[in-house]
């Protein structure tokens, strides 16, 4: 494209400033331009991609590849600070593209089963049940992030890989500093290092006498099909301690932010516990906390709608906003717990579709649960507008949710 | 009466669960690799909407309903 042309397109990232409300942008690119060009920070452009049937079509393509460390790899991040290209034993199912990806997915999605992760149900009620005991001991107001939302999700991924919990003040600071959009690129690569460093020593300290948590298996696992190698599961233990606890953390804040922002709604969750479960669902569709997160490389030309896309154009996948799409979400912006909702994409789609959706959606659906039968009085102690947001991340939230009962 | 079939496309399956939720009466998980189960591929006709909508949120379309 000519440079005369790239100043006229619409610059992303989109900075989320209203917890509730998708930009202006977002909204002007579904309704004007459902596959637009979009600037990119380092100068270059991608496709962004708003409609529902659209984003689901190139998710399920495998034509797009979500190597998101290659060159080409669209990168909201700012100028300068692209992902770099990573080495061969530090990739994980979340880059990896067919043939590669489906086998290394099947490793481990035994323990994200739907049977699995309901067996682990009396233990998450008893994590929610204590944190709960300690925000109700404590002094009024209090922050449900520090107290409730970051603690619950990090506890239980602890629990599942076997990682002390005693440890989480050191991977929360780590981790907050690898979303945050404006950490500069040596710090951001510390703080990944710190993690990975962290742990491999963990794994270490595990492979004489593997244990029976989802590390220890792992280990046994690959060890008896003869493909063990500690770097290889590092990353991918990375991977779940970080995507395990920050995204469901956020959905708590917000969660709960909506139901005690809108009392009717509250009002019809609390009188009848056979909606939680469809209640998850419609939060999780309303706030799509992750985006910014999903893009795609194409590798050969496709059609998406009327639009044709070249082989090694990017693409992102606006699901905020296919998430509102008329066509599929009638009255997209009102927030209702009995809208059926399911086929959302707030976890993405096609075969890179969230691996812990299912123990996200029996954390959220245990916590709200538990909070609103044990906390009925439960309220805001601050306004909508004074909340601190994370429009400085990739992964959508709140840094604090100050709440009174 | 109207049958319905359900066929499931296991190497395309990528083990969200998303139809084990829709309904397990008709669907459930390898324990070992986490892919689809039929446990009814011919379901009676009070379970079919349940069916529909399982292929409708498969993120893989790994399963399709032939009425």
């Amino acid at each position: 494209m000519a440079t005369s042309e790239m100043s006229d397109l619409r610059q992303f990232p989109v900075i989320r400033t209203c917890p509730y409300t998708p930009p202006t942008e977002y909204r002007e690119l579904a309704r004007d331009e459902p596959i637009a060009r979009v600037g990119l920070p380092d100068g270059g452009w991608a496709w962004a991609v708003s409609r529902h049937e659209h984003v689901r079509q190139v998710l399920n393509d495998p034509s797009f590849s979500a190597d998101r460390s290659h060159p080409d790899f669209p990168s909201q991040a700012p100028a300068g600070q692209k992902p770099q290209r990573l080495d061969e034993a530090d990739r994980t199912i979340l880059t990896m593209d067919p043939p590669e990806h489906g086998p290394a997915r099947r490793a481990v999605l035994g323990e994200f089963t739907v049977r699995r992760i309901n067996a682990l149900v009396p233990e998450i009620q008893r994590i929610v049940d204590e944190q709960i005991d300690q925000l109700l001991a404590g002094p009024q107001p209090a922050d449900l992030v520090e107290t409730l939302s970051l603690p619950v999700p990090s506890r239980v991924i602890c629990a599942m890989l076997g990682v002390p919990y005693a440890d989480h003040p050191f991977f929360q600071v780590n981790t907050a500093a690898m979303i945050k959009r404006d950490t500069p690129m040596p710090e951001r690569r510390e703080a990944f290092d710190r993690i990975r460093g962290y742990m491999s020593d963990l794994i270490a300290t595990k492979e004489a006498d593997p244990p029976d948590d989802l590390l220890g298996r792992q280990i046994r696992q690959r060890r008896a099909e003869g493909a063990y190698d500690r770097r290889s599961l590092a990353a991918l233990g990375f991977l779940l301690l970080v995507a395990g606890h920050e995204t469901t953390a956020n959905m708590i804040s917000l969660g709960t932010l909506k139901l005690l922002d809108d009392p009717e709604q509250h009002a019809k969750l609390r009188a009848d516990p056979e909606r939680t479960a469809g209640a998850v669902e419609e939060m999780l569709r309303y706030f799509t906390i992750a985006d910014s997160a999903v893009a795609r490389l194409a590798t050969a030309d496709t059609t998406v709608g009327d639009v044709t896309i070249r082989a090694g154009e990017g693409v992102l996948l606006l699901g905020l906003v296919a998430n509102r799409d008329p066509d599929v979400f009638p009255d997209p912006d009102a927030f209702d717990v009995e809208r059926p909702a399911r086929h959302h994409l707030a976890f993405g789609f096609g075969p890179h579709q969230c691996l812990g959706q299912n123990l996200a959606r029996v954390e959220l659906r245990v916590v709200f649960d538990a909070l609103l039968r044990r906390v009925p009085t439960l309220r805001l102690a601050a306004g909508v507008a004074d909340l601190p947001i994370k429009s400085d991340a990739s992964i959508f939230g709140l840094y604090q949710l100050p709440v009174a009962w | 009466m109207t049958t319905m079939k359900i066929v499931a496309d296991t190497t395309r399956c990528v083990g969200a669960g998303q139809c084990v939720l829709t309904e397990p009466d008709l669907f459930d998980q390898s324990p070992k690799d986490g892919t689809v189960i039929v446990l009814d591929d011919d379901p009676p006709p009070e379970l079919h909407r349940a069916a529909r909508e399982a292929a409708l949120v498969c993120p893989s379309q790994a399963l399709s309903v032939e009425e």
